[in-house]
């Protein structure tokens, strides 16, 4: 065994392709199969692609590193389920590029997030934690309130997507501006599309300012959308979704 | 002295370098005029300033006449760079790492500044830690180890120097870009798809420069340290690059979407983050102790024949190792219960590379205590075992339930990262100032002393609050009263919190003190200058002794 040793240790092209080799094994069993195993890729009722503003929401909550203190990924832990709400299935972050299910709790998590508080306690919590909570250690956001978030040519951002395996339409990725603007404007008129083409959006003024939306609209609008589009009184737990 | 040749091989060199910085200007140029996006304006803003500040030297070389003219001997020039690029960074990470553990305990610190928000800061601190610190010492130690152990000059005329600038520049770019909110938010690899592919670039050129200088060596023999730099330097280019595959939504703007979603991007980006801890941080830094230990206690390598197999055994097993990180997720069991499975295993490599350190010391364990630099390596090597066995405790399912999210994690990284990969980087740093500045030895010993107490009870203090916050907070989370219901809400698991995160707030900033102790040493040492100390100088390697020509 040592005598073939020599071999590689004294030719380095060998050594290099035998290293590869070697590292290669592990990732390739245990990466390749989730991309067509049935527990890993199958489809759940209710779920669907984020709507504009909740994936500019979604773009501001990775911008601002949320990941480094909050996980999206309820673990099927007894307290965990009873803390937040049933363990999260795989098919919930089927179109999360890249998934957010973080690796730390300084805060609570989030997967379940949405509808639990109102939009006005979100608003106020971003702007200063500790005025709703005493004993927060989280960061302040305030100036998400004052800056315009940016419907320019959103239908780019849904392209991405569609490249990397998520399927918006053709009328979404055209209708991605309007439908950005009017998620945050219930009056609109466009507003029951954005409804119509992406089902329990959720369709307000979330910071409260007509003038203007505002990252804390795409934010708010994003947290309050997390973990509700399945619905668990009909989700059926011991079919193929068990794990 | 160093002779310089003319060389037909050089002006060629020169010739790509100058098209090299030329497509780097023009880049930035057509960046700068087609973009919309204010924050890509200042990243090709500052490669272009890079592109041009490379053409200037070019420029200056061709009138002082040093083009063409390739210089014999071992080429340290471009590791001295290293050595001081990284203490400058290892300084600059520890204090982004203490200011965010001061903003855990009081976080108006964050006041409400977008840049200077926890969210920011952190990835600019593991970057700047793992990356830039460890990178750099990587690359310097890399470039002088495969000089010495090959006998041969590090390979090629420009390319040791663009792999040096080249990785400074992938580093400004990743941290400005952080504070700016630049960031895919893959944890370790969070630079966007632009940074990502200029690192490629670089990190090819890296790998051509160690392995031709490999091939080209005077030895019949591959020396062990070389196999770990190399399977370090190999493999983190397949994860760097599967990891990161990205879909840019412009190519004139910042933001990208990983090709990967949900459970399949979620199982890539941690069998990339356990293995730039498994070849990053261990792979690439047991080179270094393969290389530093036995030549500062002048001993031979305790066994070959474990050197052969727990290299093997290590790389193997650690690809396996990542599905730890997703325990009781939507990850599927069976992938769990391999990851769970490869991470017990690894203890035994990793003891092995342990052991083989540790045993090298074998007949000189007095220079425990008379040589400071020697402690500093070994005491590396303990919390390398340390770690190595704590790792595979927290890979136990039922211990990860409790840890999993906690601050213990924090606390295991910090020991491996502090403990095993500071250390060992301070005691290389010791041994090459003098060698490659031509010194008798270090300017003080006893300050050496004072890094090394310093750092040691920053890292205690780190680890041991870290295990007992934690612990105290995985527990909290789990606790039910007599009734049945969850104890405690999630804010009094919080605030409970508060002692530990100033205990390890402390502990890092005592580990900061130690590398400002160290910066002064080193840069005292590279004057010349020279304490008088009552402490006894040990006898070892002397620089005289580094720096043989290599046969020509």
């Amino acid at each position: 065994m040592f005598n073939l040793h020599k071999f590689l240790e004294t030719r380095s092209v060998f050594l290099l392709i035998g290293v590869l080799l070697t590292v290669s094994i592990g990732g390739l069993v245990e990466i390749a199969p989730l991309f067509y195993l049935g527990s890993t890729i199958e489809k759940v009722e209710g779920m669907r692609p984020y709507s504009p503003l909740e994936l500019a929401g979604r773009n501001i909550y990775i911008r601002e590193g949320c990941y480094n203190c909050h996980s999206q990924m309820i673990r099927s832990l007894r307290d965990e389920v009873e803390r937040y709400g049933p363990y999260s299935l795989a098919a919930e972050s089927m179109y999360d590029h890249p998934f957010q299910w973080g690796s730390k709790r300084t805060g609570p998590d989030l997967a379940r997030v949405g509808g639990k508080y109102s939009d006005e306690w979100h608003v106020a919590h971003m702007v200063d934690p500790r005025d709703l909570v005493p004993g927060s250690i989280m960061p302040g956001y305030p100036w998400l309130l004052t800056t315009p978030a940016k419907p320019e040519g959103f239908g780019d951002f849904l392209v991405a997507n569609r490249i990397a395996g998520v399927p918006y339409s053709d009328e979404m990725i055209d209708a991605a501006e309007a439908d950005f603007i009017a998620q945050a404007q219930p009056d609109s008129d466009e507003a029951e599309a954005v409804a119509a083409r992406y089902p329990k959006a959720v369709v307000r003024d979330f910071d409260a300012n007509p003038e203007m939306v505002s990252e804390m609209d795409a934010l708010v609008a994003y947290m309050q959308m997390l973990g509700t589009l399945v619905d668990f009184s009909v989700y059926d737990a011991t079919g193929s979704n068990q794990r | 002295m160093i002779e310089q040749i003319r060389d037909p091989r050089s002006a060629r060199a020169e010739l790509f370098a100058f098209l090299g910085a030329g497509l780097v200007i023009a880049f930035a140029w057509a960046q700068i005029a087609a973009t919309q996006d204010a924050l890509m304006k200042v990243h090709a803003g500052i490669i272009g300033l890079s592109g041009l500040a490379a053409l200037v030297w070019l420029l200056y070389r061709l009138i002082e006449g040093n083009d063409g003219r390739r210089e014999k001997g071992y080429n340290d020039s471009v590791i001295r760079a290293g050595v001081i690029a990284s203490v400058f960074w290892g300084i600059a990470g520890f204090l982004a790492g203490d200011v965010i553990a001061w903003q855990m305990v009081f976080p108006v610190l964050n006041f409400d500044l977008p840049w200077f928000s926890f969210g920011r800061l952190r990835p600019l601190h593991t970057s700047a830690v793992i990356f830039a610190f460890g990178g750099n010492v990587l690359i310097a130690t890399s470039f002088f180890v495969v000089q010495r152990t090959c006998r041969v000059r590090l390979a090629g005329h420009m390319s040791p120097w663009f792999v040096f600038w080249g990785y400074q520049l992938f580093i400004v770019l990743a941290a400005t870009g952080y504070l700016l909110g630049i960031t895919q938010s893959k944890e370790y690899a969070e630079p966007e798809w632009y940074i990502d592919l200029w690192l490629t670039i670089v990190w090819v050129v890296y790998l051509l420069v160690f392995l031709i200088t490999i091939i080209k060596r005077k030895e019949p023999h591959i020396y062990v340290a070389n196999w770990f730099y190399l399977a370090f330097i190999v493999t983190v280019a397949m994860l760097h690059v599967v990891n990161n595959l990205a879909i840019p939504v412009s190519w004139t703007g910042t933001k990208s979407y990983i090709l990967w979603s949900g459970v399949q991007d979620a199982m890539t980006q941690w069998w990339y983050g356990h293995n730039a801890v498994g070849f990053f941080l261990t792979a690439g830094f047991l080179g270094i102790m393969y290389y530093f230990v036995p030549k500062r206690v002048e001993r031979p390598v305790y066994s070959y024949r474990l050197s052969i197999v727990h290299f093997w055994a290590l790389i193997f097993t650690y690809i396996w190792a990542g599905p730890h990180h997703l325990f009781y997720t939507a990850l599927p069991d069976w992938a769990q219960m391999l990851g769970m499975t490869f991470s017990i295993i690894l203890w035994m490599p990793s003891w092995g590379g342990m052991i083989n350190g540790l045993m090298t010391l074998s007949g000189a364990w007095d220079k425990l205590r008379t040589d400071p630099v020697v402690r500093m390596l070994v005491v590396s090597v303990a919390f390398y075992g340390m770690s190595t066995f704590e790792g595979p405790l927290m890979s136990i399912k039922a211990v990860n339930s409790l840890s999993h999210y906690t601050d213990w994690t924090i606390g295991h990284v910090h020991s491996g990262a502090l403990g095993w990969v500071g250390f060992v980087s301070f005691g290389a740093l010791y041994c090459l100032v003098p060698w490659l500045w031509n010194r008798k030895r270090l300017y003080s010993l006893r300050l050496v002393e004072w890094h090394f107490w310093v750092s040691t009870l920053g890292i205690l203090l780190y680890i041991t609050a870290m295990w007992v916050s934690g612990i105290l907070q995985g527990l909290m989370w789990r606790a039910y009263d007599s009734l049945g219901f969850l104890q405690y809400s999630f804010i009094e698991t919080v605030e409970a919190m508060h002692p530990f995160y100033m205990i390890r707030a402390t502990g890092g900033l005592l580990f900061v003190a130690g590398s400002l102790i160290m910066a002064y040493n080193i840069w005292r040492t590279i004057r010349g200058d020279e304490a008088t100390e009552t402490i006894q100088h040990p006898s070892v390697a002397s620089s005289a002794a580094m720096t043989p020509m290599p046969a020509e």
